[in-house]
């Protein structure tokens, strides 16, 4: 069932909290370097689907598959090595360490994976640049706004160059202007190293940024592209 | 700042003409009014955190309300004990009313039994407090807990001990304790003639006014007074902040509809005097409870009646207003250094750095106060309590003071290091003053009780004294209460058959006098000891060299502290001695008893006996001498006692029991210590235990608090692929490094403190080896407060966080 | 909007005659335009004459003649032809939009997969406004923002509705 060629796959998740179905037969798969943007109401399982796809939690029944490894095998020590070298993170908000600083926190998941501080942390400052918030290295989140918080944290989660990038409602915090800006940076910097995104969103403008689209309804997944073919 | 401080003057009601609010006092009442509103009906989580501070408070409230209560406990043991003392220094006259009464102490396992036996002289014989009836010769009163014992299978041995029937319990006023084990038993032969004494008496009980205790241990018991309530009244000060941010956030709502600063400042301090009468009507209810059990404890060989837990009218009203009371000053304080705007809540923490200089003069004034103050090494010097007290008081808080600077700026020097580290430090750096308060706690109750072990290791002497018994020789004792030699016999040969008993030494002494008329410069007849043994005893007693029977050995004592030349008057080979003799002239008494010292009669040395002393005089084998011929003799049994033989001393008991029960058996000890002396070092042990525990709650609690407010944060860092180790390590340093500093000031201001006390106290020594346990505590603690955080730690760590949006 | 595929798609709940299609449009659809009667009866006979309607019944009375028109198979086809075909997007295309879910809902047929349908091709669109956007100049961007906007406001209503569908369902079955 997963197409030939595509990075992350999954087939006939099932996943309840409690009594509540969240996914209930879904199927996924993103190919490297491609966009996905996931749609659907609030509640429909969106968030779910991100993190049984991504290894935060393991789903009832059904497989993911990452390369040639299933996802739904390994424990969670194996799992979170994999999120940390393999994959990268950017949620709507709460998610900077607020005791470090901006270029700590970049330097964080390096750091997690072993880099020596000086190391990640130049990589940081160039990740920093990159995502035009270089001058705000040495403050805490609680110090800048908003959109400066959400482009470190975009470029927390490309610093260690990750192969698939998550994104839960990343510009649900911001304005239009900031979002644009951030969906812009995010996705160059995804494609010029061809990583694979996987969107969660509820604005189009933002859905408009990927390459194609799936609609998560009461846990079952909508491939759109197959649909109009 | 400025430009809401000027919106908020805009936009006050007074400047646009409405009605001011009111002012002063109703202010306050109303403000108030409203935080307990807040804190009662405040919701979930207004609930959560009135309970915490609440249960907080409480258990200060239940410490602070037992400590109150222990002068009327300590009054109140010792006013039954000295209702049934037996006053042995006024006798009376032997009348209807009047009865003779002796002590007759036992020990059952470790335990104490007071025993008395009674013997009326008539019918209008006074009944010794709780006691209807005096029991009739081969009957006895006890004890419910003795009474207890008698009946289980555990109290079997005993029972043979003391086998008279028992007629009757002894009712709660005639005992110190629920626990004791008291007994009267009365008897048919006892006089005041005996030996170990019967005395005549027309009623229970002494007088001896208060015992005035040394000056020494009245700085001990305040110092640990001071050492044990200053913890509890920073954990109460800590217990009122449980909670706070979220209730600053409530308050910047309160700001938000128009509430100004000084009405949200009133209305926390309603919030939290809300805690507080919560946690002071808990507190108190606790405390009712937990003294109905106080019967079940034993602490430190005091217990206690529930209605001897009654704490003292004067302190229940001090504590009753002092804790509402710090807990508004607390919160007004901790309110300081926050700004609560309309739209958030503003730290000043980062922004305000603390000063060092008016810190340090505090511990220093408190060190300054114990040095200049008396020196208490004279047992009579009068010691000033106030200024023991506030010096102590002073270098204890000095050393909280200076533990937020402290921690301040020795963190603010930390930089880099492996990610737990960086996230552990980075947190203190951003709010050091929440680590510094959760162990400001410890770090008194470790510096005090340093300060204390040190006192107590260098004073140790003034209250322990080397007795000179040497356990490994001997294990028991006992005075055999017979000037018969056949009985003597008869006795020693009993212990030696009782079973668990290896060996006796036993002796047979008397005294005897040196024939003939007083020499010039003689005010009496000089006499000595004549102690009969076989040569097994004689060995423990004296260097004998080689001995058989019918040796006899003359002994000098050569430590110099009996006159050789006055026993050489006596004690000569050759010589004649005198058995029965009047003290004063030394005239035979009847028909002139005489024996003669044979010429071969060689002089050793004495050896220190098992019980601790060295014997002196003339000794002899029982071939020598004839012992029939003494004059009340006195005999002497040491046993060594066989270890493997399960509850030997307690057979040797009863064997000595049903001797005499008047025989007093004496357990030999390598030191003894004062009882009192022993009594404060058990209760600081226990004290600083309770307060520990107490600190390591807390610190919980705002672990916990601090993980469930980063909920989400650790959930993402989760989905980032973080180890459960890495955050897991992150807490453990970040609770370590402010323990570990605080240890460090701890130490410091414990020795100092301990040496200002021991330079009062006169005394230099000191024992390095009583502090090292109390920082391994403080380790232990932070440990524990770490592995008790994991469990929650690691259900937030699961992905359930990412999902609350 | 197609009159035809909507007076189509009102009698695929059962045979009406002309005056109560008029009014059945009018209802829902009409306020303010209400149908003339003759547009009515011109789709009718074209409908007719496609074969996607059938003449039901005639009854006579004491006014005009009444013919019933009842939906056949392929009427019902063409209805959900149009109705899964997505709309061209431009601004202002709610009132088509708004028809389509309306019939979709009492046709009982899947209005979600109409909204999903649609907002396919919205993307489809607004994905290459966003990539002009990305390569081109400052106008460019202004011109394909308002462009963009007007898309996304679209399909919040769309959205919108999608969530009040239950509610929906119930007035317009009512």
């Amino acid at each position: 069932m997963t197409p030939e060629g595509s990075l992350l796959a999954a087939d006939g998740l099932h996943k309840a909290y409690g009594a509540t179905p969240a996914l209930d037969g879904a199927d996924f798969s993103v190919h490297p370097g491609e966009v996905v943007a996931v749609l659907g109401p609030s509640g429909s399982g969106k968030s779910t689907l991100l993190h049984v796809l991504a290894g935060i939690v393991r789903p009832d029944s059904g497989t993911v598959r990452y390369g040639d490894r299933e996802l739904t095998g390994m424990n969670d020590t194996e799992r979170s090595a994999l999120r940390r070298t393999d994959f990268g993170f950017v949620f709507q908000f709460g998610q900077l360490v607020p005791e470090l600083t901006c270029v700590e926190n970049v330097a964080l998941p390096l750091r997690l994976n072993g880099v020596r501080r000086k190391e990640a942390e130049r990589q940081a400052r160039d990740w920093l640049e990159r995502l035009e918030v270089e001058d705000i290295r040495g403050q805490r989140p609680g110090e800048v706004s908003g959109g400066q918080g959400q482009r470190v944290a975009v470029a927390r989660a490309l610093a260690t160059r990750p192969r698939v990038l998550f994104a839960d409602e990343p510009t649900g915090a911001l304005d239009s202007l900031n979002g644009e800006r951030v969906m812009t940076l995010l996705t160059d910097a995804a494609r010029d190293t061809s990583a694979a995104v996987v969107l969660v969103t509820h604005e189009a403008r933002v859905a408009a940024y990927s390459d194609r689209e799936i609609v998560v309804r009461d846990g079952k997944v909508k491939d759109m592209l197959a649909g109009l073919q | 700042m400025t430009l809401l401080d000027e919106r908020r003057g805009g936009t006050h009601p007074a400047a646009s003409g409405t009605p001011a609010p009111p002012a002063g006092l109703a202010a306050w009442a109303r403000d108030l009014g409203m935080g307990l509103r807040f804190a009662a009906g405040g919701g979930r989580e207004g609930w959560i955190r009135t309970l915490l501070t609440a249960v907080g408070v409480a258990l200060g409230v239940v410490l602070l309300l037992g400590a109150a209560s222990v002068p009327q406990l300590l009054q109140g043991r010792d006013v039954r004990g000295q209702a049934r003392q037996i006053a042995a220094d006024m006798p009376v006259k032997q009348s209807s009313s009047s009865l003779v009464a002796a002590e007759a102490d036992s020990e059952f396992r470790g335990t104490r039994i007071t025993g008395t036996l009674v013997r009326p002289d008539g019918p209008d014989a006074p009944a010794p407090p709780g006691v209807t009836a005096l029991p009739r010769p081969g009957e006895m009163v006890v004890s419910p807990a003795l009474k207890d014992l008698l009946a289980s299978p555990d109290g079997a041995l005993l029972r043979e001990r003391l086998p008279y029937r028992i007629t009757g319990t002894i009712a709660d006023t005639g005992l110190v304790g629920p626990n004791e084990l008291t007994y009267y038993a009365g008897s048919a032969t006892l006089t005041t003639e005996t030996e170990q004494g019967g005395h005549r008496i027309g009623s229970f009980g002494i007088d001896v006014g208060e015992a005035t205790p040394s000056a020494i241990l009245v700085v001990l018991i305040i110092l640990a007074c001071v050492v044990l309530l200053m913890p509890v009244a920073l954990f109460i000060a800590t217990a009122v902040r449980f909670g706070g941010e979220l209730r600053d956030r409530r308050l910047a709502a309160l700001r938000l509809i128009g509430a100004d600063v000084h009405m949200t400042r009133r209305t926390a301090a309603g919030e939290a005097l809300f805690g507080s009468l919560c946690g002071l009507l808990l507190g108190g209810l606790l405390f009712l409870v937990g003294r109905q059990f106080t019967g079940l404890v034993t602490l430190w060989d005091i217990n206690a009646f529930p209605s001897d837990m009654t704490p003292s009218p004067a302190l229940t009203v001090l504590i009753a207003l002092a804790v509402p009371a710090a807990a508004v000053a607390v919160t007004l304080v901790a309110l300081r250094g926050v700004t609560i705007e309309p739209l958030g809540v503003v730290r000043h923490a980062t922004a305000r750095r603390r000063r060092l200089w008016w810190r340090i003069p505090v511990p220093l004034i408190g060190l300054a106060m114990l040095l200049l103050s008396n020196r208490v090494d004279e047992g009579d010097a009068q010691v000033n309590p106030t200024v023991v007290a506030g010096g102590a008081v002073l270098v204890l808080s000095g050393i909280t003071l200076l533990l937020p600077w402290t921690v301040e700026a020795v963190v603010a020097r930390f930089k880099g290091g492996p990610v737990p580290w960086q996230l552990a430090t980075r947190r203190l750096q951003l709010s050091s003053g929440t680590a510094a308060r959760a162990v400001g706690g410890i770090t008194v109750a470790v510096a005090g009780a340093i300060a204390l072990q040190l006192f107590f290791s260098a004073v140790q002497s003034d209250f322990t004294s080397h007795t000179g018994q040497d356990s490994r020789r001997a294990q028991m004792s006992a005075t055999l209460p017979s000037h018969d030699m056949s009985t003597i016999r008869k006795m020693l040969k009993e212990f030696r058959d009782t079973r668990g008993v290896r060996s006796t030494i036993g002796v047979i002494e008397a005294s005897v006098t040196r024939p003939g008329p007083l020499r010039k410069g003689e005010e009496f007849a000089p006499s000595t000891t004549l102690t009969v043994g076989d040569c097994a005893s004689l060995q423990e007693l004296l260097h004998t060299g080689p001995c058989k029977d019918g040796d006899t050995f003359i002994v000098t004592d050569h430590t110099g502290t009996a006159d050789d030349d006055y026993i050489l008057e006596t004690a000569r080979p050759g010589a004649s001695v005198l058995f029965h003799a009047d003290p004063q002239s030394g005239k035979p008494v009847g028909k002139p008893r005489l024996w003669t010292i044979p010429k071969e009669t060689r002089k050793v040395r004495a050896r220190m006996d098992p019980s601790g002393s060295l014997a002196f005089g003339i000794f002899a084998t029982p071939g020598a001498v004839d012992t029939s011929r003494f004059h009340e003799p006195t005999a002497r049994a040491m046993l060594k006692v066989d270890p493997s033989v399960p509850d030997a001393a307690e057979h040797i008991r009863n064997t000595a029991a049903r001797l005499d029960p008047l025989m007093q058996i004496i357990t030999l000890h390598h030191t003894t210590r004062d009882q009192q002396f022993t009594s404060i070092r058990t209760g600081l042990l226990v004290g600083s235990t309770v307060t520990m525990a107490l600190i390591a709650a807390s610190m919980l609690v705002s672990t916990l608090e601090q993980l469930r407010e980063r909920r989400r944060l650790l959930s993402v860092l989760v989905a980032f692929g973080t180890r459960r180790a890495t955050l897991a390590w992150s807490v453990l340093w970040q609770t370590a490094v402010p323990v570990l500093l605080g240890l460090v000031l701890a130490v410091a201001g414990g020795v100092a403190l301990g040496g200002g006390l021991l330079r009062m106290a006169g005394k230099s020594t000191f024992d390095w080896s009583a502090i090292w346990p109390l920082p391994l505590a403080g380790a232990g603690l932070v440990l524990l407060v770490t592995l008790l955080s994991l469990p929650p730690l690691w259900r937030m760590m699961r992905p359930d966080g990412l999902r609350s949006e | 909007m197609s009159i035809g595929h909507t007076l189509l798609g009102l009698l695929e709940s059962g045979p009406r005659h002309g005056y109560d299609l008029k009014r059945a449009f009018d209802e829902h659809f009409g306020q303010d335009r209400p149908l003339h009667y003759g547009q009515v009866y011109s789709t009718m006979s074209r409908l007719l004459k496609n074969g996607l309607v059938e003449v039901d019944g005639v009854e006579a009375g004491a006014g005009p003649e009444r013919k019933r028109y009842a939906i056949t198979d392929a009427g019902v086809t063409d209805v959900a032809q149009w109705l899964s075909r997505p709309e061209k997007p431009e601004p202002y295309l709610q009132s088509t939009l708004y028809t389509k879910v309306v019939l979709a809902l009492m046709t009982e047929r899947n209005a979600a997969e109409l909204l999903d349908t649609q907002r396919a091709e919205h993307l489809r669109l607004m994905r290459g406004l966003t990539e002009r956007k990305r390569k081109g100049d400052l106008a460019d961007q202004l011109i394909c923002d308002h462009a963009l906007f007007h898309l996304e406001a679209d399909l919040r209503w769309l959205e919108l509705t999608a969530a009040r569908l239950d509610r929906l369902a119930e007035t317009v079955r009512g």
